[in-house]
């Protein structure tokens, strides 16, 4: 009885020793392609340009620099689970695109927000920028039009945009001079 | 009962969700569209055929006492070798169906199937219980899918057949899901009593 059960554990652990060994270095390359692919998308860079950027990890963000600004990949929890967007800023902070990356969001609802708030759709929110423009939603007294309901969503993803942002202002900030100026400029507002 | 009728049996007397009323939990989450229905039949099925086949050909070696465990196993090595392939191979149905993959490993279908079904049969028979029940689950969430997609949003498998206006999102979220499957099965049940 234990024999067998040990000997079916140990093909099929082999098993999937195996299939792991096959797959995995596919699932990186895929995984790999759709990252550069959705910072291209965001820094509104063509898909076929070389575009080089560099990798930051700080705590819950990613940060990816680049000469055009940076793209960071923020995570907040949407309707259906976590909802992990990639917004990409020129150097003043100003969106210039995003993409969403992971969600569980209703089909037909919430899961509008990977169209909903891009360049010229209802709740466009590229060329604003979070430390000028109110980031909520208009219900809540914010600048930008909720996805036809789905509130919650959009909440998450706004604060998802607006945490990426305070995360850049951060990021800036411990650089030195840049951040003191931008400090300056939004309280003056 | 030879082959053929053993693949239609699952697919129409023995159809898993309109008659035996089996794995519902991936039933009702994964239909809110009909590709999505589909794309969960198929990898149900897939686990299901290779399943059937691999219980039914070990069946005489394990001794009854850990039937179960062993089933188990080789269920889950197969719905993680499942999502390993599907991972690298179709990443945008993987990402649709990601949370719902995993729990095929707990679907009543494939494990009711394998002790009801492999654990009796020989090998070849397995295989087609495994094909039968499969593409009946496959076409039952079709179909529930295509009804929610249509009544909620006004397409089918992505294609608009009418307005979007006119979409009852009722029918796209949870409780779309029980009345749609409720209205289904009463269908069913009528017809194949007629």
């Amino acid at each position: 009885m234990v024999v067998v059960l040990t000997l079916i554990t140990i093909v099929a652990g082999a098993a999937l020793a195996a299939v792991n060994y096959a797959t995995s270095a596919q699932i990186e390359k895929i995984k790999a392609e759709n990252l550069a692919k959705g910072i291209k998308q965001v820094m509104g860079v063509d898909q076929s340009a070389d575009f080089k950027y560099t990798t930051e990890e700080a705590g819950d963000y990613t940060l990816y620099q680049s000469d055009l600004g940076t793209a960071i990949q923020s995570t907040t929890n949407g309707f259906g689970g976590a909802l992990k967007v990639l917004v990409g800023f020129d150097k003043e902070g100003t969106v210039l695109g995003y993409t969403i990356l992971e969600h569980a969001e209703t089909p037909g609802l919430g899961a509008k927000a990977s169209e909903w708030f891009q360049k010229g759709q209802k709740g466009d929110i590229t060329g604003k920028n979070p430390g000028q423009a109110n980031f909520t939603v208009s219900k809540d007294g914010g600048d930008i039009d909720a996805i036809t309901a789905s509130t919650i969503t959009s909440r998450a993803f706004l604060l998802a945009v607006q945490n990426a942002y305070d995360e850049l202002k951060k990021q800036q900030g411990t650089d030195g001079t840049t951040a003191a100026t931008e400090k300056g400029g939004t309280d003056n507002e | 009962m030879n082959n053929f009728k053993i693949i239609l049996n699952g697919i129409i007397k023995e159809n898993p969700t309109f008659v035996l009323l089996l794995g519902m939990c991936p039933t009702l989450g994964t239909t809110s569209s009909a590709i999505n229905g589909m794309s969960m039949g198929l990898a149900t099925m897939f686990v299901l055929i290779l399943s059937n086949f691999i219980i039914s050909c070990i069946k005489n070696l394990i001794p009854d006492m850990v039937r179960i465990p062993s089933y188990i196993v080789v269920i889950a090595s197969l719905v993680t070798i499942l999502q390993m392939v599907m991972q690298a191979y179709v990443p945008d149905i993987y990402a649709t169906l990601g949370l719902f993959i995993p729990l095929i490993v707990v679907n009543c279908i494939i494990l009711g199937r394998a002790e009801a079904f492999a654990a009796k049969n020989n090998p070849i028979a397995s295989i087609c219980d495994g094909i039968g029940i499969g593409i009946g689950f496959t076409l039952a969430l079709t179909l529930l899918g295509a009804v929610r997609e249509f009544l909620g949003t006004g397409a089918v498998f992505g294609f608009t057949l009418q307005g979007e206006t006119y979409g009852m999102l009722l029918f796209v979220l949870a409780p779309g899901a029980f009345i749609a499957l409720g209205y289904l099965i009463a269908i069913v049940n009528k017809l194949r009593k007629a």
